[in-house]
């Protein structure tokens, strides 16, 4: 790109970046930050370097999922201010090695981070990390275009309602061609679709037509995990934290078999499947 | 009868009711996000008329209804008028039927091109 020779300061810069990558829906509530924690983990997992920013300033989450609410000491806003260091501010996980968030600002608003500023942030962010996963705040204002400002690359969290589907298209026309935008179906239930009573992927992807990067069944150890403060791809044994290795491997560029949601019903669901079911 | 059984047995499928309602809810906000699109088809619409009657281009108006399971396109092209049918004759575009002739039910299936000619001729020798 420079003609010139390099200055000393640009030769500094190593010359293989990290890859930048928005975690977006548009709509709150469909799991964008347990989604950022858990691919984070499984990344780092896999001996990659991982920095997790919570781009939702105002109402910071992210600590909360990764266990690490009382190690905050500083956030984005401090490092963008010059209020702390990038070091000062990077919190490490407790499980992971490797792993490190930058926590969101809490008494702030989103309008008060420069959109320059956050680019910046991440750009400096992307020479210490392989990953940067920015958790992205919902809605399509501000603070989105602030979370994907500095990202190369998005993944899109939907979950089968016709709200959520909704809005993600809105955010795929939003982020244009420029992002290779990858979908995670959240919160799938398989028995529901198998009854015909929820929207399946194929559902979902027949409008959206996104390269799908995985799917995630709606299991209670999600919320039990969530609430200690354990992302669940620690534990790999498990078909959810098993399918946040997949994507994780995906996204490293592994070629993995297309995900699936095995439909595992209980007898009682059978039994109301068969009274009370399709009809 | 089928519908009553429906009924008792439960409802039907919620999933297809979300899918439907999501086409539908998806084809209005794409079609609101794209005026230039209406735009150019309203354009296009008033052209090929145009090749058949004299329309009003000023009050044309083009709208998108919603109903409960479908969206229907609604447009509203005044007439000035129509030529006398002897006068008319396919000014553009020789591949489409002339108007005397959109009126005859297309024949299903593909049928031999010189086959279709002879029954235009002979449909015309009255006129």
């Amino acid at each position: 790109m420079h003609e010139r020779q390099p200055e000393i300061e640009e030769a500094a810069v190593p010359a293989v970046r990290g890859r930048a990558i928005v975690i977006t829906s548009g709509k709150g509530g469909v799991g964008k930050t347990t989604t950022t924690a858990n691919l984070g983990t499984a990344l780092a997992m896999r001996g990659a370097r991982v920095a997790l920013v919570d781009a939702d300033i105002g109402l910071r989450n992210l600590d909360i999922v990764l266990g690490l609410e009382s190690r905050v000491k500083h956030h984005l806003l401090d490092v963008i201010e010059g209020g702390a260091t990038l070091d000062e501010a990077l919190v490490p996980s407790k499980y992971t090695e490797s792993l490190m968030l930058l926590a969101a600002a809490q008494h702030r608003e989103k309008d008060e981070v420069p959109t320059e500023a956050m680019t910046a942030l991440i750009e400096r962010l992307r020479e210490r990390f392989d990953y940067v996963l920015v958790d992205c705040p919902a809605g399509i204002e501000h603070g989105f275009r602030n979370a994907v400002a500095g990202a190369q690359e998005a993944i899109v969290v939907c979950t089968p309602e016709v709200s959520a589907v909704r809005d993600v298209d809105r955010v795929i026309g939003l982020l244009g061609n420029r992002f290779k935008p990858q979908l995670i179906v959240n919160r799938l239930r398989p028995q529901l679709v198998k009854r015909g009573k929820m929207l399946s992927v194929e559902d979902v992807n027949a409008i959206l037509r996104l390269p799908l990067l995985g799917v995630i069944a709606d299991e209670p150890e999600i919320i039990i995990t969530t609430n200690k403060g354990e992302p669940l791809a620690l534990r790999r044994d498990g078909a959810t934290g098993a399918a946040y290795h997949a994507m994780a491997a995906k996204i490293a560029g592994e070629d993995v078999a297309a995900p699936t949601v095995e439909a595992r019903e209980s007898f009682f669901g059978r039994v109301g499947a068969f009274f009370g079911g399709k009809a | 009868m089928i519908e009553f059984l429906k009924r008792l047995f439960g409802p039907s499928d919620s999933g297809a009711t979300a899918k439907q309602r999501l086409q539908l809810v998806l084809m209005t906000d794409h079609l609101a996000l794209a005026p230039e699109m209406i735009e150019a088809m309203k354009r296009e619409l008033v052209e090929v008329i145009s090749r058949y009657v004299e329309v009003d281009r000023e009050k044309v108006e083009v709208d998108f209804e919603r109903h409960d399971h479908a969206l229907a396109m609604m447009a509203n092209v005044p007439i000035l008028g129509v030529a006398r049918p002897s006068e008319r004759a396919p000014e553009r575009a020789p591949e489409a039927p002339a108007p005397v002739l959109a009126a005859e039910p297309v024949a299903a299936g593909p049928q031999p091109l010189q086959q279709r000619k002879r029954r235009k001729k002979a449909q015309r020798a009255p006129a």
